[in-house]
């Protein structure tokens, strides 16, 4: 057990707690930077996918985990900020100006959704995003002067500091960058006030609303924020993908996503990227468990969802926290090795809050 | 003429509209939790039916029967072994549970059953009448009475019935209906069984128009929309909110021209959204207005 002797105020706000998490995390990002070496292009842009997952995944976490907001149509800002890029792309504004201009439309779009829903609740909350996401995605079919409809919108491949997004090294080292100014962004957003008022809206609204924080701007602003990020990872996505079509931007990937972040780890950064890496890497686990079943049942399309719901079922029943609540539990039976009790993660048993008055 | 045409069309969709969110809105008014697999329970119903009636010749009453009892029974065990573990939990994961379970669902039909579209041969299939000149379909007008007869049952069986009226209680406060003896959690589990039921007939009546595939399945989605229209928490609103984007989707098809293109696909969800902004306490709520901030 690491017991940290705080000698100064500002280790308080330190975003690395100490030594050791500083050189673990520097490691990492050593080991990141160094992968080009030793892993060829398919793997290369496997990973690049994760990282905009990710990116994504911080999206809505600040929205879901952090906000207690559920969103069952993120796939619409995917989708805002993919074909906000490929426009701006194609009407030959440059790939650093677009970026920004995609952040703050997302942004835009994001406030434009949350104030007039944020009055709803819970489960009013995740229907109407619900319904949103759906009619999101029939304006991406219908509005064909700026999505180019049915026929898709092929995603220009630009130029940026004299290299090209063809070149899959190039392409995932401006993921990772993305990535990790993502990361950076969201830690700064969820350890200042801002990020406090969104816990504390998550926890309990009626004592964030005593303690005086404004419920209504802060969720609308936990949209717009969670807009940005997904916008973000959209566009990235657009050039992933190279020639965008609605129905990418279904209702499939909205549940994606939060299957992301219910396997990753509801209400942590940690979670987002481990949830990237289960999605990422799931198609790849579902071909693996198609040649172990017996071709009857391994050819059938059925497969997919099938897996994905019982993941995303057994992660509810059985391990709440996800994959960053295991590695939590772990860790502690080690650091505590032998006096490790069971009963330190243990469900707590809430009454159920009543929406009715 | 052509506009009651359109509306009698709109209320036989509406009906099995209302019928889905019915389901819902039992299975909230009891629990505070919301089934989002409904629309899969009906699919299951549908494939059930084909089953019994399409693969191994049932006569079409038998077999309707036996599909109700079987999806029946699988609600109430759906709710007795999986969705009780989860009571006490924040809603978000009910929501991600319910979509999960509908997910298996969707694709344990499309391993079961294969993802072809197959039919069933009902009484009604192809039948028509005419009425000063309307054209009423026969599978129109089973929906419409089949919802009449399920709505009256479901009205007999909640006002004179010893269970009816322990469901009610249980609905209105858990805790005092648990002091009064009424086994409560098995009275959810028999709510959720009667929800899975009527997605369940709904899923047989709907069968001739849609045929029987797995995407039938998003009906569930649209279901919301009527019953929020309606109110979440009240069983006629339920019923007359299905009605009313049935109708709406109607129309809203015919007049595409005037108004914008493929205004049909989104009218549902556009009523949904337009409900919970301006009006969020639905139409026949009589409980307090949704709270707001």
């Amino acid at each position: 057990m690491r017991f940290i002797f705080k000698t100064k105020y500002s280790q308080d706000i330190n975003i690395a707690k100490h030594n050791g998490d500083r050189f673990w995390y520097s490691l990492l990002i050593l080991i990141m930077v160094a992968l080009p070496l030793v892993l060829d292009d398919f793997y290369l842009g496997e990973i690049s996918y994760i990282c905009i997952l990710s990116i994504a995944g911080i999206g809505l976490m600040i929205l879901s985990g952090y906000t207690g907001l559920a969103s069952l149509g993120h796939a619409a800002f995917l989708g805002v900020g993919a074909y906000t890029h490929a426009f701006l792309l194609t009407n030959g504004i440059p790939f650093y100006a677009s970026i920004p201009i995609v952040i703050v439309v997302s942004f835009l779009v994001g406030a434009a959704i949350g104030i007039p829903i944020l009055r709803l609740t819970g489960m009013y909350l995740a229907i109407a995003t619900l319904a949103l996401g759906f009619i999101a995605e029939h304006v991406f079919i219908k509005w064909e002067h700026f999505t180019g409809g049915n026929r898709g919108l092929p995603v220009p491949q630009p130029e940026f500091l004299g290299m090209s997004f063809y070149d899959s090294v190039f392409f995932y080292y401006v993921c990772l960058v993305f990535l990790i100014a993502a990361m950076f962004a969201a830690i700064n957003i969820l350890r200042s006030p801002t990020g406090r008022a969104f816990v504390a809206i998550r926890d309990s609204e009626i004592a964030a609303q005593s303690l005086g924080v404004n419920l209504g701007l802060y969720k609308a602003l936990s949209f717009a924020i969670s807009g940005a990020f997904t916008g973000l990872a959209g566009a990235l996505l657009a050039h992933y993908i190279g020639y965008l079509a609605p129905d990418i931007f279904n209702i499939f990937l909205s549940l994606t996503l939060l299957l992301l972040i219910v396997v990753g780890g509801m209400g942590s950064l940690h979670g987002t990227v481990f949830g990237a890496i289960f999605v990422g890497f799931l198609p790849q686990l579902i071909a693996i468990c198609r040649d172990y079943l017996p071709s009857s049942i391994g050819s059938q399309p059925g497969l997919e969802p099938m897996l994905f719901g019982l993941i995303l079922v057994f992660f509810i029943l059985y391990e709440p926290l996800g994959i960053y609540g295991r590695w939590m539990k772990i860790k502690l039976f080690f650091e505590l090795f032998p006096t490790y009790k069971r009963q330190t993660f243990k469900k707590q048993k809430v009454f159920t809050k009543s929406d009715r008055v | 003429m052509q506009l009651i045409q359109l509306i009698i069309d709109g209320v036989a969709s509406g009906c099995i509209y209302g019928l889905v969110a019915l389901g819902f809105v039992l299975i909230y008014k009891a629990t505070e939790t919301i089934n989002f697999a409904q629309g899969d329970i009906l699919m299951l119903g549908a494939f059930v039916a084909y089953s019994l009636i399409g693969i191994l010749g049932m006569d079409y009453l038998t077999g309707f029967a036996l599909t109700v009892l079987i999806i029946a029974v699988f609600g109430f065990f759906l709710d007795a072994v999986v969705v009780r573990q989860i009571i006490g939990q924040p809603a978000f994961a009910t929501v991600m549970l319910t979509i999960g379970l509908g997910f298996i669902f969707r694709g344990f039909a499309s391993i079961y059953w294969g993802t072809d579209i197959f039919s069933f041969s009902t009484p009604f299939s192809g039948k028509i009448t005419e009425f000063n000149g309307l054209i009423i379909s026969y599978v129109n007008l089973s929906i419409i009475v089949g919802t009449a007869v399920l709505m009256s049952a479901l009205y007999f069986f909640f006002t004179f019935s010893k269970i009816g009226v322990a469901m009610r209680a249980s609905s209105e406060n858990q805790l005092a209906a648990y002091y009064m003896g009424i086994p409560v959690k098995f009275i959810f589990s028999l709510i959720w069984s009667i929800s899975a039921g009527v997605a369940a007939v709904a899923g047989v009546l709907l069968a001739p128009i849609t045929l029987v595939d797995t995407s039938i399945s998003l009906i569930g989605l649209k279901a919301f929309a009527a019953a929020v229209l309606g109110g979440f928490g009240s069983i006629p609103g339920a019923i007359v909110g299905g009605i009313i984007i049935g109708i709406v989707e109607q129309l809203c098809g015919t007049y595409e021209n005037y108004l914008f293109e493929g205004v049909r696909e989104i009218s549902a969800y556009l009523v949904l959204i337009l409900t919970l902004i301006i009006y969020p306490r639905g139409l026949f709520s009589d409980k307090a207005e949704v709270k707001k901030v």
